[in-house]
């Protein structure tokens, strides 16, 4: 697997050893997760599309934010999304909705964003809490292996030289002119990168979880303090709900970074553990640097 | 401790499986779950694990009445469509009473009244819907300990059911009428109570007059309204659809500590 590939005098292609075992297995079980959670979760949300803030909330009480649908006077169905005190007219994407055979629906969300497709908040609740199950116990194992093996220190924090201003500049300078990091200075994360990761590991996938936890009446007698930490039931609700879409805007962005940096070798790497990079012929350090 | 409808065995053996073998599909014995029935398991895993970490004793938050909801949603049925609800709202309740038998030494009819006479207990709670609204009010009532535990429960009992004046849904095969089952944990739990007034009142009819279940640590729909009969059972199978309440008939999870 790992025989150079001399291409010019200068330059070979060297495949090294980038993602552990351990690291590739959870990432595909998370992406599993998610697949599942997002969907199941805004099936779950359909059951009542509303957010609050504190400890209550309820139809009369003013959501922040609302879906709804409002029939007009001529019996058309309009959707609509009221944020704060200004009404958007949703109509066809959220609120009022059409299903395959063109019939307007009185629905939050469309069929494609929910699971099931159908209304059912009981499924949308199984789906949802078995793969919360998993999703923890695969975070956990990340977790616990990536503290031991030294994964989450050596490769996800980012060095003092990295956190330099300067050197963040430069990299932000990198990403906006879609340069990728070739040769040596591909064999590590570079810190942008390793800040997303780590606000995704250490603050984002933490916060869903635990505003998930707290959805729970069970958990709130177990552990009264969790909910204070988010200030009642539906402000908890409401983080929820905005830390899943942060993931989501995290997905995407990483989506389109894997593209852009080349998605063969990328999502290869993933699963075989191992990345193709240029390095300077003759000079091939060792190819287990960054595991 | 495993008071619970999902069996050992499968639970056994899906832990000894390995939960990604088993959600990928591998490896699955001849008698094994459908996917349906595996995703439904997390059920008992939720239920062992809040069981354990304290769930018995652990009390929901109970808050100030500063922290009332101005406004108590109504949920579910909004007034019980019987000739026999209708008469006994007609004279307020005064011939109504609670039945509580099935695996008990001595069964009781306890009026309104006798309900009222108990020890009271008074809370002011957050109920959490599984639709995902919550509202703050306070309930009050005699705990349900208080009146089970002058029935005399048999050693067998593992369950208490809630029979309710209301249907649902007239369905075809008679399984309409809302009923609902807790655990004897729960159902001895102190927050546990039968509530007869919110927020200072009698309670309305929208919200379960003359008598409904607080039962804090679990969602809205546990909390049974216009409660007619206490049963004590050793199984929930052979009642309405065979998973111990309505809803749960219907999809839910028997447990809604989740």
């Amino acid at each position: 697997m790992t025989q150079s590939q001399p291409l010019t005098k200068a330059h070979a292609k060297i495949f090294v050893h980038r993602h552990a075992l351990v690291t590739r297995i959870t990432h595909w079980i998370n992406v599993l997760c998610i697949l599942i959670l997002l969907p199941s979760g805004l099936q779950i949300l359909m059951a009542h599309p509303a957010f609050y803030w504190g400890p209550y909330g309820s139809d009369r009480d003013r959501p922040a934010l609302e879906i709804g649908a409002q029939e007009t006077d001529d019996n058309a169905l309009k959707g609509f999304l009221r944020i704060g005190g200004k009404t958007l007219d949703t109509t066809g994407y959220l609120g009022a909705v059409k299903d395959a055979d063109g019939e307007w629906h009185d629905r939050a969300l469309p069929y494609w964003a929910t699971l099931p497709s159908y209304r059912s908040l009981a499924l949308g609740r199984r789906w949802h809490l078995f793969f919360a199950w998993l999703f923890v116990a695969n975070l956990a194992v990340y977790c616990l292996v990536g503290l031991a093996n030294g994964h989450l220190r050596r490769d996800l924090l980012p060095t003092r030289k990295q956190l330099n201003p300067r050197a963040l500049l430069a990299d932000v300078v990198h990403h906006v002119k879609l340069q990728f990091p070739r040769g040596e200075a591909a064999r590590h994360y570079n810190p942008l990168q390793k800040l997303a990761y780590l606000g995704v590991v250490a603050v984002l996938l933490p916060t869903v979880i635990l505003t998930g936890l707290t959805m729970s009446p069970g958990m709130d007698a177990i552990l009264p303090w969790l909910i204070d930490l988010f200030g009642g039931r539906q402000s908890a609700r409401t983080i929820h709900f905005i830390a899943a879409s942060l993931i989501v805007l995290f997905i995407l962005v990483h989506l389109v970074m894997v593209v852009l940096a080349g998605p063969i070798n990328e999502i290869r790497s993933m699963i075989t553990g191992k990345l193709k990079i240029e390095v300077e012929a003759g000079h091939e350090p060792d190819r287990h640097s960054a595991p | 401790m495993s008071r619970i409808v999902i069996p050992r065995r499968k639970f056994l053996r899906f832990s000894a499986l390995g939960l990604g073998a088993t959600a990928l599909g591998f490896s699955r014995p001849a008698d094994a779950w459908t996917f349906e029935e595996l995703i439904a398991s997390a059920q008992g895993l939720t239920y062992r694990a809040q069981r354990a970490l304290g769930g018995r004793h652990s009390m929901a938050r109970e808050f100030s009445a500063a922290d009332l909801s101005p406004d108590f949603k109504v949920n579910g049925t909004e007034r019980p469509d019987t000739p026999e609800y209708e008469a006994l709202l007609a004279d307020q309740f005064a011939s109504w009473k609670l039945r509580v038998d099935g695996l008990v030494a001595t069964p009781l009819d306890l009026s309104l009244a006798d309900l009222r006479a108990l020890p009271q207990r008074a809370q002011i709670t957050r109920h959490d819907c599984v639709e995902g609204w919550s509202a703050i009010g306070q309930w009050q009532g005699p705990q349900l300990s208080e009146v089970l535990s002058r029935a005399n429960p048999l050693p067998a009992a593992r369950f208490a059911v809630f029979h309710c004046a209301d249907f649902l849904e007239h369905a075809a095969d008679g399984t309409g009428q809302y009923y609902e089952s807790i655990d004897l944990i729960d159902a001895f739990h102190p927050q546990t109570i039968l509530a007869h007034s919110l927020n200072g009142a009698p309670l309305s009819v929208g919200h379960g007059a003359p008598v409904r279940l607080r039962v804090e640590r679990q969602l809205g729909y546990k909390h049974a309204k216009y409660v007619m009969r206490i049963e004590l059972v050793e199984r929930l199978d052979t009642l309405g659809r065979g998973k111990g309440g309505y809803w749960p008939d219907r999809g839910y999870e028997w447990y809604a500590g989740i």
